[in-house]
């Protein structure tokens, strides 16, 4: 059978598997739409939140750039999974006691007043959309990929499933869908590490064999590792970095950025008891640990087992030919992600880093005349079963969990989106008076309008897919976080200080980010080259969003200090959610 | 009432301190043992690399794994202790 045909076996039962979950558990009602009725088990909230979290960019391209970055693109592995920490404590368990169905419905009230709700809707929507880009992106990959279409005709396909997806279940059909992609992604992403790590160190543990022995070389592999990407010029894997101001506040970003995401704090809206939501933190961590510790073994095995392709006979010895190489080399070539240019011609593949200046004269000494090979980070991962030449339904496998990691992702973005529209703005400020199937009409609508407008800027990314998403962390971790936190934690904060900590930290880190990447991520329009010369004491637009939250909460505790103080009911208010007590369910209103 | 509302500040401030211990073992195994003093622990092996290398890309994910079932467990007890569970 040709591979063609095995990925199209795994990646159609899948979606035959997710169809039929939604179908079985779609929503009657909206409270079911949007808190799926508030009767979810921890675990197994856990489990979909840890799909609805782990998106294409952690399945795709995360190991792909830590791959590339070594040690210092470990600020994902950190920044994705110590939101979670936050969340536990700072957010999720006093959401729930307050017991409404979306994140601007808690800003609004708290904060007593339309224009933070509106405030709070706007944040949502532009972190949301860009976030949608990013599993647009990646599914296309995977798709153009498996299904072996162009990458934009991928982003169509992608797009006209997830909304028929989406659209069907509301939350309490995304739920039970996004257990059963937890269960293929994970599979999907451990079964090829697994056999990896064997090959490579004869450990089946990739989180062990990654500081294991190296079995062809005898010594630890990140030791090879080094010492293979030196000979090519590049910095050694497990070097340290030197701007660790940009590092902590890019680790910073991600981690409040994290806690800070509607789509992921909504999910706890559905357990039943607040101590659930504690629990049900901890679950989702231990569920997306299972990836997260494996990733760094993929990066680093990826990396090696790229470098002996391409130098088959080791580092020192003349590259392969390119008439040699190998079946999964060709097919990646036809998706435009994967490209050879024979510079010096000689008919070898010559890989190095040619941006290393001191490398230059044994370059030259070696006849090369730059790097030949371009590789795209996000296949990293997808091809990694082919580069270690394990079976084709390994292959198949793989095909289905990227996919299925951009789906579920995707569903729960579109979901935020679409309450935010029909609940917040629609029910809560425009009309009062909508019916509950007027409600849900607009919500399905709304899902549709974010969908063209992400598939649109998918097809015109601004960068690789987890850095797209690192930009929506960058927004969120800048208005959000710092709002939902000081409603919870500071009596003192009022509606006009919420209000301006918000925009200002939303336009600033929108502001910094434009400048450099671009306005609104249009190609050309960017005000200053995107280079570490030039951004403001060294912190990369990615990392702005931590600068941005604290802006902030200086700004929302400046001006509500030299503003009335909240009225008593909203004092009460955080009273009453700061204990458990008298929790109930998810409230219909 | 007046009781209550005493109770509850006391339960609060208990939930803050909490709080306070978990995010300095957070910050410390991160932003600490992972970037800032990485230097510091370089002379302490982890196969073929340094203690500092292995705290960014696998010890710091397993200790906030431990912080928050440790923060879920001992603030499940309070809410008995203050009996302010559901």
């Amino acid at each position: 059978m040709s591979q063609f045909a095995i990925n199209l076996i795994f990646v159609g039962a899948s979606f035959a598997l997710y169809i039929g979950i939604a179908i079985w558990a779609r929503a009657g009602s909206t409270k079911e739409f949007y808190v799926a009725g508030g009767g979810v088990n921890p675990i197994t909230n856990g489990m979909a939140t840890a799909a609805d979290w782990m998106s294409a960019a952690s399945f795709i391209s995360m190991a792909g750039l830590i791959a590339a970055g070594g040690y210092a693109n470990s600020t994902f592995l950190m920044g994705w999974t110590g939101g979670y920490v936050l969340l536990a404590m700072l957010l999720a368990p006093y959401l729930r006691k307050f017991g409404k169905f979306t994140v601007p419905d808690f800003i609004g009230d708290r904060f007593y007043s339309r224009g933070a709700r509106l405030t709070a809707v706007i944040c949502l929507i532009v972190m949301s959309v860009t976030y949608v880009i990013g599993q647009m992106t990646g599914a296309g990959v995977a798709f153009s990929r498996f299904l072996e279409v162009s990458s934009s005709a991928g982003i169509w396909i992608a797009a006209a499933i997830v909304f028929l997806y989406a659209v069907f279940g509301g939350m309490k059909g995304i739920t039970y869908t996004q257990v059963a992609q937890y269960v293929v992604l994970i599979i999907a992403y451990t079964i090829p590490a697994v056999f990896i790590s064997l090959q490579l160190t004869g450990n089946p543990i990739p989180m062990f064999g990654m500081f294991g022995t190296h079995i062809d070389s005898g010594q630890p592999l990140l030791v090879t590792l080094n010492e293979v990407v030196r000979d090519l010029g590049f910095r050694d894997y497990t070097a340290d970095v030197d701007n660790k101001l940009n590092m902590v506040l890019f680790t910073l970003s991600l981690m409040i950025g994290t806690a800070g995401l509607p789509h992921v704090i909504i999910r706890f809206f559905t357990v039943p008891k607040v101590a659930d939501a504690r629990w049900s933190a901890g679950w989702t961590l231990v569920f997306i640990a299972l990836l997260y510790l494996t990733a760094p073994a993929v990066a680093s095995m990826a990396r090696l087992n790229l470098i002996t392709t391409v130098f088959p006979e080791g580092t020192s010895a003349p590259a392969l030919a390119y008439e040699d190489r190998p079946e999964w080399v060709k097919t990646w070539e036809q998706t435009g992600l994967l490209r050879w240019e024979d510079k010096n011609g000689d008919g070898r593949i010559q890989m190095y880093n040619d941006a290393n200046a001191a490398f230059a004269p044994t370059a030259e000494a070696r006849g090369w005349a730059g790097n030949e090979l371009t590789v795209n980070n996000d296949i990293l991962v997808l091809a990694n079963p082919e580069i270690a030449n394990l079976p084709g339904w390994v292959i198949g496998l793989i095909a289905a969990g990227g996919i299925a990691a951009a789906l579920s992702t995707a569903a729960g973005l579109l979901l935020a989106i679409s309450s935010a529209i029909s609940h917040d703005l629609i029910k809560s400020i425009i009309n009062p008076n909508i019916s509950e199937k007027g409600e849900m009409l607009a919500a399905r609508i709304s899902m549709a309008g974010a969908i063209l407008l992400a598939t649109y800027l998918g097809l015109n990314p601004p960068g690789f897919a987890a850095q797209v998403v690192a930009l929506a962390f960058g927004i969120a971790a800048a208005s959000l976080f710092p709002a939902l936190m000081m409603g919870i934690f500071s009596k003192r904060v009022n509606s006009k200080g919420a209000i301006a900590g918000m925009l200002v930290g939303l336009i600033s880190t929108l502001l910094y980010i434009f400048t450099y990447l671009g306005w609104f991520f249009i190609g050309g329009t960017n005000m200053l080259p995107n280079t570490p010369d030039n951004w403001l004491f060294g912190i990369s637009p990615l990392s702005f969003g931590a600068v941005g939250a604290m802006l902030n909460f200086a700004v929302a505790y400046a001006v509500s200090l030299s503003t009335e103080e909240p009225p008593q009911e909203i004092q009460d208010l955080v009273e009453s959610v700061r204990t458990p007590k008298g929790a109930g369910a998810a409230l219909d209103h | 009432m007046a009781d209550d509302k005493a109770n509850a500040a006391a339960y609060w401030k208990a939930n803050v301190r909490l709080i306070t211990w978990s995010l300095v073992v957070w910050a410390l195994v991160s932003y600490g043992f992972a970037i800032l003093l990485r230097p510091m622990l370089a002379g302490i092996p982890v196969g073929g690399t340094d203690l500092g290398f292995w705290f960014a890309q696998q010890g710091s994910i397993l200790t906030f794994i431990a912080i928050i079932f440790h923060y879920a467990w001992r603030l499940n007890k309070l809410d008995k202790e203050f009996d302010v569970e559901e």
